[in-house]
C-alpha cells in the first residue's frame, strides 16, 4: 500500500517537473538554446506567492496569476535585453548569458531573503485528501492537477492555435516564416514570455508545499534538464511524460534507498541515458 | 613587443621583494593559482570551444587526492598530485567520451549534471570525509610536506606551474593541435568534412584540461590543507574557471592570466568589505560581469584591448599618411 502512496505523490511532483520543464523544451525546440537561469525563474515564482501571501494576504489564484504575468513580462523583458543580442553570437556568449544571469537572480534572491527557509502558511489549501486508503495532501494534488491541465494547455496552444503555428514556423524556418508575414523576433519573445510563465507558475504552485530557499532554483533546473533530457528536446508531450516518469522515479528511490539518493539516482540515470541515448528516450535520431 | 615580455616576466619574479607584508603575497599566489586553473579550462573552452561547467570535477580530484594520500597512507601530499591526474585521465575517458557525443548547450548541460552527480557522491561517501572534507598536516613534518607559513614558497611553485602551461598552450596553438581545434571550435561539421579527426582532438584538449585542473585542484589544497565537496566540486568553482577565462579572453594565451588578476583582487575586496556573509555579493558581482561581458564583449577584454589598440594605430596611420596626401 505504502508504495502506491509512493507513486501517487511522485505523479503529482512529476507533474509540476512537467509544467516547468515544458517551458524550458519549448525555448530549446524553438531556438537550440538552453536557458540556464530556467531554475531561478521558478525560485522568483515562489518569492512572489511568498511575497503576495506574505504582504497582500492574497489567495491561491491571486498569487498564481501574479506570478504568471509578472514572469511573462519578465521573460519578454529578458529576450529583447539579452537573447536575442547573443542567440547569434559565439556559443560561449550564449551559454554564458543565461548563466550569469541565474548567478545574478540566485545571488540576489540571497542577498534581499537571506538564505534562511521560508514557507507558506498550510492553511492554503488545508487538509488531505483519501482515495482508497491513500492519503494525498491537498496542496500536492491541487498544483499536480493544475500543472497537468497547463502542461496540456500548452500543447494544444502549439498545435491547434494561430500563435502555436506560428512560433513552431518560426522554430522550422525562420527566413520562410519571414516571407509569410511572421516576426521572428515576436514570436521569439512570446516563447520566452510562456516559458517563464509556466516557470513562474510552477513555482508558485511548488512554493505551497515545499520550502523557499535561494538555492532551491539549483536543483530544480538540474531536474528540469533531465526531464527535457529524457523527453527529448522540443518536445512538450515528451516533457510531459518524462517529467511524471522522473517524479516517480525519484520519489521511490527517496522511499526505497533513502532520502539522499533521490538526485543521485536521477543524475546517475541521465549519464546513463547520455551513453546510450543522446536524443532522449522520446527523441528523434538526429 | 620582445622588451615588454621580458618586462612583464622580471615583474612577476621580482614582485615578490616589494610586498609590504604576507597579506598582498597569499593574494599574489591566489591570483597565480586561478589563472593555472582558469588555463587548464581554456584549452577545451577557449581553443577547442567546448564549453565545459564542470571541470569542478578534475579540480576537486586533483584537491581531493594529495589530502586523501596524506590521511589514508601517511604519505606526503605531493604524491597525490600524479594520483590526481590519473583518476582525472581516468573519468575523462569514461565520461568525456559519451559527453563529446553531444555538441554546443547540450554538451554544458551535460557536464553540469555529472559535476553535480560526482558532487552529490563525495559528500556522501564516508572514506573521503563525507560533508566535512579532508585536513592536511597542521604540521610541516619534512619539507617535503609543502606546508609553508609564508605564501611566498606557494607564488613562486605556482608560477612555476603557469609558465609550464602557458608554454605548452603556446607551443600547441601553433602547432597543428591548435588548428584543429580552431577549426571544431569555428564548427564541428564544416571541421570533420575537411578531415579533422573531430572526437580524437576533442578528447586531447580534454585530456590535458583536465590534468591541469586537477594540478590547480592540487596545488590549491596543498597552499590551503583543508578540502570539502563544496570548495572542490561546487559548481560555482566551475563557474570561477569559466569566468577568470572569459573576462580576460577564452581562446587567447594570456586572458585566463588577465582575468584572474582583474577577479582575485576583487573578490578578496569584497569578502574582506562585507565579511563571509558578503559572499552572496561576490555572487552578485560575478553574475553582473558575466552578462555584460556576454552582452557585449564575448571576446573579453584582452579582444577589447586589442581592437581599441589596432584602432589608434589605424588613426595614427591616417595621420601620418596625410602630409604626403596633400
Amino acid at each position: 500500500m505504502t508504495i502506491i502512496q509512493v507513486i501517487a505523490s511522485g505523479l503529482l511532483l512529476g507533474a509540476v517537473y512537467a509544467l516547468f520543464s515544458s517551458g524550458l523544451t519549448l525555448i530549446w525546440g524553438m531556438m537550440n538554446f538552453i536557458n540556464f537561469a530556467h531554475g531561478e525563474f521558478v525560485l522568483i515564482g515562489m518569492y512572489i506567492a511568498f511575497l503576495v501571501v506574505t504582504y497582500l494576504n492574497g489567495g491561491p489564484l491571486l498569487f498564481v496569476g501574479t506570478a504568471a504575468v509578472l514572469l511573462f513580462g519578465f521573460g519578454i523583458v529578458i529576450y529583447y535585453g539579452l537573447i536575442r543580442h547573443v542567440m547569434r553570437g559565439p556559443i560561449l556568449a550564449q551559454i554564458l548569458s543565461t548563466f550569469g544571469l541565474a548567478l545574478l537572480l540566485r545571488y540576489l534572491a540571497f542577498f534581499i531573503f537571506k538564505a534562511d527557509f521560508k514557507t507558506l502558511p498550510d492553511t492554503i489549501f488545508p487538509g488531505t485528501v483519501n482515495i482508497g486508503g491513500i492519503f494525498l495532501g491537498m496542496p500536492q494534488l491541487v498544483a499536480g492537477g493544475v500543472a497537468l491541465v497547463i502542461t496540456l494547455g500548452i500543447h494544444l496552444l502549439l498545435k491547434r492555435t494561430t500563435i502555436g503555428s506560428q512560433l513552431l514556423a518560426v522554430s522550422e524556418d525562420r527566413q520562410a516564416a519571414m516571407l509569410m508575414g511572421i516576426r521572428p523576433d515576436r514570436m521569439q519573445a512570446i516563447a520566452w514570455g510562456l516559458s517563464a510563465a509556466t516557470a513562474g507558475v510552477a513555482g508558485a504552485l511548488i512554493a505551497t508545499f515545499y520550502y523557499i530557499s535561494p538555492t532551491v532554483g539549483e536543483s530544480l533546473a538540474l531536474t528540469a534538464f533531465v526531464v527535457v533530457a529524457f523527453g527529448g528536446f522540443g518536445s512538450v508531450p515528451g516533457a510531459l511524460v518524462a517529467g511524471l516518469l522522473i517524479g516517480v522515479i525519484q520519489s521511490l528511490s527517496a522511499y526505497l534507498l533513502g532520502p539522499i539518493y533521490k538526485d543521485i539516482v536521477v543524475y546517475a540515470m541521465f549519464v546513463a541515458l547520455l551513453w546510450i541515448r543522446p536524443t532522449g528516450l522520446f527523441g528523434k535520431a538526429a | 613587443m620582445f622588451r615588454f615580455g621580458i618586462i612583464v616576466c622580471a615583474a612577476f619574479l621580482l614582485y615578490p621583494f616589494f610586498l609590504p607584508d604576507d597579506f598582498y603575497g597569499r593574494m599574489a599566489a591566489e591570483v597565480l593559482l586561478a589563472a593555472i586553473g582558469a588555463s587548464a579550462w581554456n584549452i577545451l573552452g577557449g581553443y577547442a570551444g567546448q564549453i565545459s561547467v564542470g571541470h569542478a570535477v578534475f579540480f576537486g580530484i586533483g584537491a581531493y587526492a594529495p589530502l586523501l594520500i596524506f590521511t589514508k597512507f601517511g604519505l606526503p601530499p605531493i604524491v597525490g598530485v600524479p594520483v590526481g591526474i590519473l583518476v582525472s585521465t581516468a573519468v575523462t575517458v569514461v565520461i568525456g567520451l559519451p559527453t563529446f557525443r553531444l555538441t554546443g548547450h547540450y554538451f554544458s548541460m551535460a557536464t553540469i549534471a555529472v559535476a553535480e552527480l560526482i558532487r552529490l557522491v563525495i559528500s556522501n561517501w564516508d572514506y573521503v570525509g563525507a560533508a566535512t572534507g579532508l585536513m592536511g598536516p597542521a604540521v610541516a613534518r619534512t619539507w617535503l610536506d609543502l606546508s609553508f607559513r609564508s605564501p611566498i614558497p606557494y607564488y613562486y611553485i605556482f608560477l612555476a606551474v603557469l609558465a609550464c602551461l602557458l608554454l605548452l598552450t603556446w607551443h600547441l596553438q601553433r602547432s597543428r593541435m591548435g588548428y584543429y581545434w580552431r577549426a571544431i571550435r569555428a564548427g564541428e561539421r564544416p571541421a570533420r568534412s575537411l578531415g579533422v579527426p573531430v572526437v580524437r582532438y576533442k578528447l586531447y584538449a580534454l585530456l590535458l584540461s583536465a590534468g591541469f585542473t586537477s594540478v590547480a585542484g592540487s596545488l590549491y589544497s596543498l597552499m590551503v590543507g583543508f578540502i570539502d565537496p563544496e570548495s572542490g566540486f561546487g559548481i560555482l568553482k566551475s563557474v570561477e574557471l569559466i569566468i577568470i577565462a572569459a573576462l580576460g579572453g577564452a581562446g587567447s594565451l594570456f586572458g585566463p592570466l588577465v582575468g584572474a588578476m582583474i577577479l582575485v583582487p576583487l573578490q578578496t575586496m569584497t569578502n574582506s568589505l562585507y565579511g563571509g556573509g558578503g559572499s552572496g555579493l561576490t555572487y552578485i558581482i560575478y553574475g553582473g560581469i558575466i552578462v555584460l561581458l556576454a552582452r557585449y564583449e564575448p571576446g573579453g577584454l584582452l579582444d577589447l584591448w586589442h581592437r581599441m589598440m589596432s584602432r589608434r594605430a589605424h588613426r595614427a596611420d591616417v595621420a601620418a599618411a596625410k602630409p604626403h596626401a596633400s
